[in-house]
């Protein structure tokens, strides 16, 4: 069998481990238009920090393509699929076949249209190892830096730049940071953190023109800076498929091998839409744990053997100068709520199972509340009341425990 | 494969598996200068209401989340151990929302920690060489 893959990040590594698992034989070639070894894309804000650097910042180890025998087809560009070929068209006119693709393609910074925007003479997006080296080329102890989008990406390009630069200035639409995963208190909270480290914050406004180095904002306000960051959003990379006739929504339409309407072609992370098993919706769900699972999955089935179901849910660990945050599922139903100080905790359940969680500050063991998710585990089985002040495992059944920490095995 | 075990009902909440991993994992050669006046990062904790006790380290998953989950590439399972690679870990806490045990924690570093089976201590778990009453033992199951 000949494998291509699409991509060379979480997505397209989970395949080539997904394919080796079962088939050990198959050629596997990787197409990427990046040219670095694969990398971890979150990790390029730690990098701008000094918190990792380019040789440890590798998702894998230096001889991860050799180790599976991988070709690689770095600096190139996919711009079709010959779905009836069987091949990929390189844009340099090259064509490589294929018995089973895997578009891993992830997705691309979306940039609304800002009038002036053309005339800002330092703009940067923040989305791979190259947006980050040439930001980081641009900055100076006094640069003022104006990011647009107080989301994942750029409160993190913010955090990984505070210390090397004069003053960061961020603005986003939406009356609260971090929109997409938290809740208006949650928002406070890591709000009034960021402005203690510095960061300002304009809310509820967008950029009105751009001249220069000067923002005109809708509130009226002008704004100079030196630098421009934008992180608005990404948009999932959809048109190799798309274009070949393949089933497309927001994202890839894929099943649950990830395979999509094309024979023979799969997709997986950023570029796909997923079930999202908290709110039973097909959503984006662009985050590296579940672009490695799904292209886990899509290599297990392309090399024929049987992947795990998906179970993909909203899920994100995030921090902030000390200020951890984790989030997960869908924040509907009844909700528990606990607050000391910066330690905030919210959980969302009904219908005997938990939905999701928003926890800041104090963290520990929150993976117990995102098990409860995952695996549906009804609550009635356990003692909600002390695993929602607490999470733990005396709260769970005696069964559990003797299964899990003590090896029983209850199925005979 | 040899794993941690769990006897429960043999557990007396001693806590004497902490600090036998805590120093086991200190580097020191005498337990007073590892242990004394510091707060202790076990890889192992008890786990109590009073009356019920238990301890809990990592399981070293057949199909584990905090590795596949990892964003870093820092955790990794190698025959059978599941390891982080303190090195690499930039600490962003994604293991920690994944681990359905709670057996992630962050060392003082800010780089995770976690129950790598001694297998750089002489292979038999330290936590299960001093536990005095057989609740945690080191065997197939």
């Amino acid at each position: 069998m000949e494998y291509v893959i699409i991509g060379n990040s979480a997505a397209a590594v989970g395949a080539v481990e997904g394919i080796r698992q079962i088939d050990k034989e198959g050629k596997i070639t990787l197409i990427s238009n990046e040219t670095h070894h694969t990398y971890s894309r979150p990790l390029i804000s730690y990098l701008l920090q000094g918190k990792t650097d380019r040789q440890r910042m590798k998702y894998r180890p230096d001889s991860f393509y050799e180790d599976n025998v991988c070709i690689t087809l770095f600096g190139k560009n996919a711009t079709e699929i010959d779905r009836e070929g069987k091949a990929i068209v390189l844009e340099d006119g090259g064509r490589i076949p294929y018995g089973k693709l895997l578009v891993a393609a992830g997705s691309s910074p979306f940039i609304p249209p800002m009038p002036g925007i053309e005339t800002v003479p330092k703009r940067f997006s923040f989305m791979s190892l190259d947006d980050a080296e040439a930001l980081e080329k641009a900055l100076f102890p006094q640069a003022r830096v104006l990011i647009v989008g107080a989301g994942l990406i750029g409160l993190k390009c913010a955090e990984g730049i505070e210390d090397r630069v004069g003053k960061i200035t961020v603005i986003d639409l939406a009356p609260r940071i971090l929109s997409s995963i938290l809740d208006e208190e949650g928002a406070h909270i890591v709000q009034e953190h960021l402005e203690k480290c510095g960061i300002e914050f304009r809310l509820g406004v967008s950029v009105k023109t751009f001249a220069g180095v000067r923002a005109e904002l809708t509130n009226g306000e002008c704004l100079d800076f030196d630098i421009l960051v934008t992180a608005v959003g990404v948009r999932p990379n959809i048109s190799l498929v798309k274009d070949a006739g393949g089933k497309t929504d927001k994202g890839i339409v894929v099943d649950e091998f990830m395979q999509t309407s094309i024979p023979d072609v799969y997709a997986a992370g950023d570029c796909v839409m997923s079930r999202d098993i908290t709110s039973g919706m097909d959503r984006v769900l662009a985050l590296l744990p579940n672009a490695y699972a799904g292209g886990r999955i899509a290599g297990i089935a392309m090399a024929g053997g049987e992947p795990p179901k998906p179970k993909m849910m909203p899920m994100n660990a995030i921090g902030f100068f000390g200020l951890h945050i984790l989030t997960a599922g869908t924040y509907e139903g009844d909700v528990f709520e606990m607050r000391e100080g910066s330690n905030y905790k919210k959980l969302f359940y009904s219908g005997n199972v938990l939905n999701g969680f928003i926890m800041i500050g104090k963290v520990d063991k929150a993976g117990i509340y995102t098990s409860l998710i995952r695996e549906k585990t009804p609550l009635s089985d356990i003692d909600f009341e002390m695993v929602s002040r607490e999470p733990s495992l005396i709260a769970f059944a005696r069964s559990y425990r003797d299964e899990k920490l003590g090896g029983k095995s209850y199925e005979n | 494969m040899k794993r941690v075990y769990v006897n429960e009902e043999w557990c007396l909440g001693c806590h004497l598996c902490e600090y036998n991993c805590a120093f086991a994992n200190s580097g020191k050669k005498d337990m007073a200068s590892a242990l004394k006046n510091i707060k202790i990062r076990p890889n192992i904790r008890v786990e109590t209401d009073g009356k019920i006790c238990f301890a809990v380290s990592c399981r070293h998953c057949d199909e584990p989340f905090c590795v596949s989950n990892c964003i870093s590439g820092a955790l990794t399972k190698e025959e059978g151990i599941i390891k982080i690679e303190r090195e690499k870990c930039v600490g962003c806490y994604t293991c920690v929302l994944s681990c359905p045990y709670g057996c992630i924690t962050p060392s003082e570093s800010g780089a995770m920690q976690k129950c790598e089976l001694c297998a750089n201590n002489g292979g038999v778990p330290a936590c299960v060489k001093g536990c005095p009453n057989n609740a945690i033992v080191f065997e197939e199951r």
